[in-house]
């Protein structure tokens, strides 16, 4: 099928994980929110790692290289 | 127990539902003939259908499930992903996918026709067909009753919406949309809930002091109200995977001996389930070639063996905090009606002077569950000092009752760890592993509906444009059954309960027909069909004359006298499963020996192993030949079981 599933994957944590980030950065000083994650900014730090996997499927999807996600049809 | 999302936790549910919606819209032009929608046209890459192999099957009953026997019998559970799963999926890509992907057969049951003839086909995609819409309403019922729990949410409303969704992307996308979303969806799954798994794990110290803990819970369970007084456990009942297995059925939480778990569950239900079930072996032939379709499982069986430490691991979490009571932490108890609270609160007004023992039984009785005496004493004491606002009452009266609705213990951790945003990420991946698992039934169903009972039976000769048409009317009808099932399953649940132990019935002989089809070419069809039958028939009369210790005769046995009981239920499910497999084996291959063939070695070529030629590896590289991947997995994954044996 025509469509390579990694930029949906990619595009969708990128984004996601930006929206954490975000958030994350825009509560740091919030120490009531985060009491439950055990004081930890668990938003900033999932969220960078949502972006960078995102990130990584993107970089993947726009290699092309790998024939995953060509017209794989015979 | 509810909480309330945010803005942000709508977003990134709404990103999610948008992108899967999204996915399906996009693959829409590539939908031209109904090998397009029903079967992928064999287009995909490995990576593609082995994640959307495990993914179909990471069901949200399986997320809420393992959560919950990980906290009722510890690690032992873990034996369901490896001896449960593993050798199963190693056999099917290294054995059985030739003839699945080799037959050009377009589903499972069609690989029966070939094979046999159309009375085994039509016996497996009748059950089948049937139980897939079961699966899903009986998964959708559990997932709507859990968000209205949990979000407050209308049960019809997100009943209908959900459902809605995966119509549309299916509808839009066919298998392909329904295998993509599901590749989505497992990272969703994994990426959503690997946080709650790291910061329950911290909370508690990290593993080692957690299997501290539970060692120490072990010896007297009755503590935690885990286990009825008197009874105990080795040390290590809830953190070795085998020991307690191999010591037997009263040393293990889950009362089953090694035997039984090996051979019935390993053996019997799991390539049962793993070999035949078209569910996941649907994944597996959608792939672009043989050497693809033969990886899938293998691709799958990575995650598949990890799985524990995401899904049973937060079950051993939650039992390990109760042990730490300044984490105020349990496992929350069943629901309660309002109704309950009602009665119990008009007994506690009306026991304010009476003595504690008294109350603390009026109100045991009022709520009908096993309660904490000192609590309940605790709730009459201030009630009667002074009038206690009803929400707070219902929350005292709740933390007081000792039993353990283990199904909310993953929630009740998603809960606890969550600010806004995480919980949002969390909660969207519950939602994608109900979507994957209800996507998974609907495109198996319209498969099998379509080309093995509708082409077979009601319209052979019509043009594939037909065909296609009704593969998107059966997606459509197929999810209206499932919704019309989740709301049997609300109304009735024992109904529920019967229909799922028909379908183990079902289910357990299944292999012995495989196993005698594809590696012996004399196995005729009525050899099959009967064994079949009769394979089926051994279950329910076996289940009707045994019994497990603790169950009264009716619903879960021995209705028709008590030949034998079992240690345990699950103990019982295994040797139904192992009989009915003998059952079936014999009788098919006694049958078979006794019947005349119908098919030729000509016909049988590529179906059966001895007449088809070997397929060469030596072209590809190394690390993609099955054969050497399926080594190395079942290594690491018996070198994973010596370490947490």
């Amino acid at each position: 099928m025509g469509l390579d599933i990694r930029w949906p994957i990619g595009l969708m944590f990128s984004l996601v994980g930006l929206f954490m980030t975000v958030f994350g950065f825009a509560t740091k000083g919030d120490a009531e929110m985060y009491r439950r994650s055990l004081d930890i900014n668990i938003n900033l730090i999932w969220g960078i790692v949502l972006l960078v996997f995102g990130c990584f499927m993107l970089w993947m999807a726009s290699r092309r290289k790998n024939d995953a996600g060509t017209p794989g049809r015979k | 127990m509810q909480v309330t999302l945010t803005w942000l936790d709508y977003l990134i549910l709404l990103t999610y539902t948008g992108f899967v919606v999204g996915i399906g819209f996009a693959l829409k032009k590539y939908m031209r003939s109904s090998s397009d929608f029903l079967t992928s046209a064999r287009s995909l890459p490995t990576w593609v259908t082995g994640l959307a192999f495990i993914s179909a099957n990471l069901g949200a009953l399986e997320l809420v499930g393992m959560a919950a026997s990980g906290a009722k019998y510890g690690i032992i559970q873990a034996n369901f992903y490896w001896v449960g799963a593993i050798p199963a999926m190693v056999f099917l890509a290294i054995f059985m996918m030739p003839f699945y992907y080799g037959s050009k057969a377009r589903s499972v049951p069609e690989y029966l026709k070939m094979r046999f003839d159309g009375r085994v086909r039509t016996l497996n995609s009748l059950s089948f067909a049937v139980m897939t819409v079961f699966a899903s309403g009986i998964s959708m019922n559990a997932l709507a009753k859990l968000l209205h729990l949990l979000l407050g949410w209308d049960y019809n409303i997100s009943l209908w919406i959900c459902s809605f969704v995966v119509l549309l992307y299916v509808l839009k996308g066919g298998l392909t949309s329904a295998i993509y979303t599901e590749v989505l969806q497992f990272f969703m799954i994994v990426l959503g809930f690997a946080p709650v798994v790291y910061l329950g794990l911290k909370d508690v110290g990290g593993y080692h002091a957690m299997t501290q803990m539970l060692k120490g819970i072990a010896a007297n369970p009755s503590t935690l109200h885990l286990r009825e007084a008197g009874i105990t456990y080795r040390a290590d009942a809830w953190t070795s995977a085998w020991k307690p297995l191999l010591a037997g059925p009263a040393y293990n939480p889950m009362g089953v001996d090694w035997f039984a778990m090996v051979f019935g569950l390993g053996f019997v239900l799991s390539f049962g389930y793993w070999c035949t079930n078209f569910l996941v072996v649907q994944r597996a032939m959608a792939a672009r070639n043989m050497t693809a379709a033969r990886n899938t499982p293998l691709v799958a069986a990575v995650p598949k063996m990890l799985f524990p430490a995401l899904v049973i691991l937060p079950g051993m979490i939650a039992v390990a905090l109760m042990t730490l009571p300044n984490k105020g932490y349990r496992i929350p108890a069943p629901i309660l009606d309002n109704a309950v609270y009602a009665r119990a609160m008009a007994v506690v007004t009306a026991d304010a002077n009476a003595p504690a023992d008294q109350a603390f039984k009026d109100v045991s009785a009022a709520v009908g569950k096993k309660m904490d005496p000192e609590k309940v004493a605790a709730l009459v004491r201030d009630c009667a000092a002074k009038p206690l606002a009803p929400d707070v009452f219902q929350d005292r009266l709740w933390n007081a009752v000792t039993e353990y609705d283990y199904d909310g213990t993953i929630l009740s951790l998603v809960k606890r760890y969550c600010p806004p945003g995480l919980l949002g990420l969390a909660l969207t991946g519950l939602l994608a592993s109900f979507m994957s698992g209800m996507a998974g039934n609907v495109t198996a169903f319209n498969t099998v509906w379509t080309y093995d009972l509708y082409q077979a039976y009601f319209a052979p000769n019509k043009s594939d444009a037909h065909y296609m048409r009704m593969g998107q009317i059966m997606t459509i009808v197929g999810i209206l059954l499932s919704i019309a099932c989740a709301y049997f399953a609300s109304m009735y649940n024992n109904a529920m309960d019967i229909i799922q132990l028909v379908f183990a019935f079902v289910n357990a002989p299944l292999f012995g027909t495989f196993l005698l089809g594809m590696f012996w070419k004399r196995t005729t069809g009525t050899g099959a069909f009967l064994g079949l039958i009769f394979g089926t028939a051994t279950s329910g009369v076996v289940h009707a004359l045994t019994i497990s210790q603790g169950n009264a005769p009716g619903m879960k046995g021995g209705y028709l006298g008590v030949l034998y009981t079992f240690p345990s239920e699950m103990a019982q499910n295994f040797w139904l499963a192992i009989c009915a497999f003998l059952v079936c084996f014999s009788l098919t291959a006694g049958i078979s020996l006794a019947t005349a063939r119908t098919k030729s070695d000509e016909d049988l070529k590529g179906l059966v192993y001895s007449l088809t030629p070997k397929i060469r590896d030596e072209g590809t590289p190394w690390y993609q030949r099955p054969a050497v991947l399926g080594t190395v997995l079942i290594a690491v994954c018996v070198v994973i079981n010596f370490i947490l044996r």
